[in-house]
């Protein structure tokens, strides 16, 4: 079956017309193959399991407790398949795929009862009412596929699908399982037997995208870690009522759209019942006995649960009395109200998040909710486990290109209908068999339909030209001020240190440019006896001496690129140039870069001065304080036009700047930007004066060095039809509508993008959106990343208010308050933030509290926001005062753009522990260590005390704040010191003492900064550490010469909200 | 005279007329995806000043001409050409900046703007039109 050729995010015309990009990913021309594709075997499929360039570093340690292997699709498998017993199969217990048998073949499939809040839809996990499977499936019965059909393909043995993500555990989507009974079939009251027990089962906790599993007889140990706890002992008793209302809501999406708004549609369709065509006898499943989750949100139930029973999510909270709401436990993001089969397969929302977990069904409803509409994407975040397959087709719908996902609809088993664009396309013949069951006939069992997430690699048509070879180039300042830094020692030894690690293969390239006031070039070719430096004086017309020379294989040259490494660092110490010729270096790096793409490091410790691209100081220390005339915006375009050249021939600019003074990120930073590299910024580095930024740098080269890395690659993001992108964030160019270029991705870069609803939603109940990341690995080979997100839609504020997702609101605001500042003023993006949470406030006073009660009425999903919002006036990016240097405030607002938000929301409003009183309750077991969890603390000095140890986690930093009167025990047990007083001033490390506080602190330390990609470099604060200024100024709930407190703000908002 | 004026204004007009339609042209271009956003922007940041000019020209000529109606009514599209060109911040790279041109909707008031340019260059043509006429006449 031939899969029309097209490009591989669009319309393939569209690709030709792009063409004028002369290497844009989407020229067609030359096809050629990866090494290693299987061109022959069409229907090649292979886990990833182990695949390192898949994996990626590994968060083991976090994992290996919780996931559970091989409880994918081995349970699947033929043979485990009892006999059908149409109806009636209960067997909670077995742990089988059918347990929720409540369907025959041929009897509609039963919409199940649906979770009446919604805010806690997981909580609703009874056993999934899936189909039981057919007879015809047993072994004996499944049509084998032909050798006609299928040629070539050998059985292959039965492959270990799995498909956890790291660090979730117990952090993200906890579902609190119950045992409870499945609904009976054709029964109209379908959920009298629902209960929601609290028993745990900390497989399910992870259960993400688990076809296999279901809820269960199991028993473990329940982290306490729900936010839903009041609720799961509650027993919410709304849904019955609802359910016999409703007796019959018995359709799947998936046969029509509903055409009546969701309370009349009580007749099933005709297609529902008499759709299925006559050849289905003869397969296994008909369209009804697909096991895709009846699709469609819970309208009803949710507005009318409301009225009955005020569970923790539907409360109504008065934040100037309550004042105790943080979580003590991480914030966990909200579960979209959809049915549990469907939230299960979901997309993980680290990787793909909604700020509205239910969307406005019109841009009315939207507008009048005030709320921001946009989702936040964390694409190439590095994941224990991924599905990869391989397959000569990869199946795409024919009009809008979007990949086949969980979320589609089978009509029967030849044609599928796109969830994106409601197309109905065919399924490919090869898309009839199922490797993983070897059975033929279950295009809805393959991995593409039950994995959310999942990487398909490429066929050829899928590439304008070979895969590039991993090409690293690394361009130096080696003035007198850079020189001084004494960087590239430390810099040198880290490469040296990592030069095998670099992601790649025999292919990568290297090479190495450094400058002054000119040029140097170091040719490194095979066979001198050490490298040979060019120098390029005449920088006004930069040309590149002997290009070949100039970036060697890095495994044949490699002698010779650790002898130039070793010397380096010596060659220009009696250097006396001052002068700077960044911008004609860039050009050089460019040029040289051109041919090939690939990956441009650039470390810079000063303005550059000379030549194209200098720039001038613009920095006025008297004005740090108003937030008005500041500079922001870039002063020369040079830097943007050169980012989109090297955008154009994918090449990325990571830039590294190691300054003491002023030195114009807001221009410089631009090369970054929109080349899609990522900025580093090490304000006041020096190797002996400033030894903690010293050590930061080796942490995160470390990091950059050896990371994943994806080259010319370019995100498509699409959605259902009605709503549309308007605006992006992040670091890249957007090239044309819905076309990112990224000419280089890393696993450490956070994208968001603001939608609005063009079309009403009306004739719809679900919404998905897809990003593709197509890329070219470090290996070579041409591979797309696919995250699937679906999410219901509803008609009423109320449920747009309870599914608002507070920490996705806040990170998309700033980063639309970085836009702000950048376009008006710093002033004006503060306004707009404040005004942001007034607004939505009023908006929910008004049109959704129907007694005005005094006090600020917030929704439980929006607790938090006027705190975030505050933690964000206080950022670096937006605060006021004197004490932000207008590079690292730009520096601040490049990382809100550029950060995935987990670590954006970390950084914004840090999580405080007590660490001096450790103990092991409630601790975390992960392997054989036990992780303490102490509870996070309010931003405010008064939960600080002078007998205790507090320790800020800040994202990239953490800090301990040692009391001057803490416990002696801790003191000696822990900081390894006799008193108080001999804590040194600077002291970034804790021993490890053979004490149990010791292990304890550590271990919680430790497991902390195994949750990010990057290290956080720990300080230990005494109290007159300069440093406190800085732990201080997270203490967002407290007043500040310049900002309001969290009460304050509160009142503040209550009177505008009031007015 | 009065007839060379307006001559000249026509035949300005004309050429601004045409100029609005090639930005619809390719900014509608850039929106179907047919051309890429680097290239669309540079391709209009050409005819920013010349477009500027060109009304410029016709505005003063009017104000010289003593035609008052005529020059009040094309002295708010003149300023805004001249406002929005001083407005470009320096790190963009001029009026169109294809950076920015997909975000914010800024696709979309662009579009709107050279619509709305070429409906008041259409109605000052058929006014020069009618001036012309008019002088010629009375010549």
């Amino acid at each position: 079956m031939p899969v029309a050729p097209g490009n591989p995010h669009g319309n393939p015309e569209a690709a030709q017309r792009q063409g004028a990009l002369p290497s844009t990913p989407l020229r067609r021309e030359v096809t050629l193959a990866p090494a290693g594709f299987p061109r022959g075997d069409t229907r090649h499929f292979r886990p990833a399991v182990g695949a390192s360039d898949v994996a990626g570093p590994v968060h083991s340690a976090m994992m290996s407790s919780q996931v559970v292997v091989n409880q994918g699709y081995n349970s699947q498998l033929p043979g485990s398949y009892p006999p059908l017993t149409p109806a009636k199969t209960l067997n909670p217990g077995s742990g089988h795929y059918y347990s929720g048998g409540s369907q025959g073949p041929g009897q509609t499939l039963h919409r199940p009862p649906v979770a009446a809040n919604p805010a806690v839809p997981s909580l609703h996990s009874g056993p999934v009412p899936r189909m039981p499977a057919p007879a015809s499936q047993s072994p004996a019965a499944t049509p084998r596929p032909s050798g006609g059909f299928l040629p070539g393909a050998s059985p292959l043995p039965p492959v270990t699908w799995q498909h956890s993500y790291p660090s979730m555990g117990s952090q993200v989507n906890h579902y609190p399982p119950a045992p409870s009974q499945p609904p009976v079939p054709g029964s109209t009251n379908l959920s009298t037997n629902h209960q929601y027990v609290s028993s745990g089962d900390p497989l399910l906790q992870n259960s993400y995208g688990k076809s296999g599993i279901t809820s269960n007889t199991n028993s473990g140990s329940l982290m306490a870690h729900s936010n839903y706890d009041e609720i799961e002992g509650g027993g919410f008793l709304a849904t019955p009522q609802l359910a016999t209302k409703n007796p019959q809501i018995s359709r799947s999406v998936g046969y029509t759209y509903p055409s009546l708004p969701p309370g009349y549609q009580n007749v099933p369709p005709p297609s529902s019942a008499t759709g299925m065509p006559p050849s289905s006898l003869n397969y296994p499943s008909g369209p009804q006995a697909f096991p895709q989750a009846p699709l469609g949100a819970n309208h009803l139930t949710a507005s009318m649960g409301g009225l009955s029973l005020h569970p923790e999510g539907l409360r109504v909270v008065n934040l100037l009395q309550e004042r105790k709401m943080l979580p003590s436990t991480p914030l966990q993001p909200p579960v979209p109200n959809l049915h549990e089969d469907i939230q299960k397969l979901n997309c993980n929302p680290e990787l793909f998040r909604c700020t509205l977990t239910s969307i406005p069904q019109t841009q009315a409803l939207l507008n009048k909710a005030k709320l921001p509409l946009g989702l936040l994407l964390h694409p190439f975040k590095d994941l224990v486990q991924l599905p990869v397959v391989t397959s000569s087709t990869i199946v795409r719908c024919r009009s809008c290109r979007t990949y086949i996902n969980p979320f589609v609809s089978f009509l029967d088993q030849r044609r599928w209908k796109c969830n994106l664009c409601y197309r109905v396309n065919d399924v490919p013949e090869e898309f009839m068999y199922n490797p993983l069951t070897r059975v033929y006939g279950e295009p809805h069992r393959r991995p593409e339909v039950q994995n959310a997430t999942i990487e398909f690699m490429a066929p050829s048509e899928y590439m304008l030209r070979p895969p590039q070879p991993p090409v690293y180039l690394f361009v130096f300042d080696v003035s007198h001020n850079a020189v001084e830094t004494g960087y590239l020692n430390s810099v040198c030894q880290s490469l040296l240190d990592n030069l095998d690690l670099l992601p790649g293969n025999t292919r990568t390239k290297i090479g190495f440019v450094t400058f002054d006031s000119t040029i140097h070039f170091y040719s490194l070719q095979e066979g001198l006896s050490q490298p040979q430096m060019l120098v390029i004086s005449d920088i006004d017309d930069v040309f590149i001496p002997m290009p070949e020379n100039l970036l060697v294989n890095l495994n044949e040259s490699k002698e010779l690129v650790q002898g130039l490494l070793k010397t380096l660092p010596q060659m220009f110490t009696k250097s006396l140039e001052t002068q700077s010729a960044l911008g004609p270096a860039l050009q050089a790096a460019f040029k040289l870069m051109a041919p090939t793409g690939g990956r441009i490091s650039v470390f810079q410790t000063q303005l550059p001065t000379l030549g194209v691209g200098a720039l001038k100081p613009r920095e006025e220390p008297n004005q740090r304080s108003s937030a008005k005339e500041i500079h922001l915006t870039p002063s020369t375009d040079f830097y943007k036009k050169l980012a989109l050249d090297c955008s154009g021939q994918q090449v990325a600019v990571d830039l590294f700047l190691l300054s003491g003074q002023y030195s114009d990120l807001a221009s410089l930073g631009c090369i970054s930007r929109y080349s899609a590299g990522s900025v580093y910024y090490y304000p006041s580095y020096h190797h002996q004066q400033n030894p903690v930024q010293v050590q930061k740098l080796q942490k995160e080269l470390q990091r950059y060095l050896t990371r994943k890395i994806g080259f010319e690659a370019v995100m498509r993001i699409r959605c259902t039809k009605g709503l549309s992108i308007h605006t992006f964030h992040g670091n890249f160019f957007v090239r044309s509508t819905d076309l990112l270029s990224l000419p280089n991705v890393n696993p450490d870069a956070g994208y968001a993008v603001q939608m609005s609803v063009e079309e009403s939603l009306t004739d719809t109940q679900l919404v998905s959106f897809q990003s593709a990341l197509l890329y070219t690995s470090s290996k070579g080979e041409r591979r797309i990343r696919v995250h699937t997100l679906c999410l219901p839609v509803v008609s009423t504020l109320n449920e747009v208010f309870l599914g608002a997702d507070v920490q996705a609101i806040s990170g998309l605001l700033a980063n639309m308050a970085v836009d702000r500042s950048v376009t008006a003023s710093l002033s004006d993006a503060r306004d707009a933030l404040v005004n942001a949470v007034i607004d939505s406030l009023s908006a929910y006073r008004s049109s959704v509290l129907s007694n005005q009660q005094p006090g600020l009425m917030v929704p439980f999903s929006l607790r938090l926001f006027p705190l975030f919002v505050l933690a964000l006036l206080k950022q670096k990016s937006f605060q006021t005062g004197t004490n932000a240097r207008l590079d690292e405030r730009i520096f601040a607002m490049c990382q809100v753009k550029n950060q995935p938000l987990v670590y954006l929301m970390l950084t914004t409003h840090p999580s405080l522990y007590r660490v001096d009183n450790l103990s092991d309750e409630g601790a975390l077991s992960i392997s054989d260590r036990t992780v303490p969890q102490p509870p996070i603390l309010q931003l405010s000095v008064e939960n600080l005390s002078r007998d205790g140890a507090f320790l800020m986690d800040a994202g990239s930093i953490l800090m301990l704040w040692v009391g001057k009167n803490c416990a002696q025990n801790f003191l000696s047990q822990v900081l390894g010191v006799q008193n108080y007083a001999s804590i040194p001033p600077i002291m970034t490390d804790l021993p490890e003492l053979d004490t149990p506080e010791s292990a304890r602190t550590l271990a919680f330390i430790s497991w902390l900064r195994e949750q990010r990609p990057f290290f956080p470099v720990l300080y230990i604060l005494r109290d007159e550490s300069p440093m406190k200024a800085n732990f201080l100024q997270h203490m967002v709930e407290d007043r500040t010469e310049s900002a309001l407190s969290y009460y304050e703000f509160l009142l503040h908002i209550q009177q505008q909200v009031n007015k | 005279m009065e007839a060379v004026v307006f001559v000249f204004s026509l035949l300005d007009c004309c050429a601004l007329i045409f100029l609005s339609v090639y930005f619809i042209i390719t900014l509608s271009d850039l929106e179907c995806d047919y051309i890429n956003a680097r290239s669309c922007c540079s391709k209009l940041n050409k005819w920013v000043i010349p477009e500027m000019i060109g009304h410029s020209i016709v505005s003063v000529l009017m104000l010289v001409s003593l035609h008052w109606f005529i020059f009040l009514l094309n002295l708010p599209v003149a300023t805004w050409n001249i406002y929005r060109f001083i407005m470009v911040p320096s790190g963009n790279m001029g009026v169109f900046d294809p950076t920015e041109i997909h975000n914010r909707g800024q696709l979309k008031s662009h579009m709107k703007e050279a619509m709305i340019k070429l409906g008041f260059h259409l109605l000052c043509f058929f006014m020069y039109l009618y001036s012309m006429i008019l002088a010629l006449i009375n010549d």
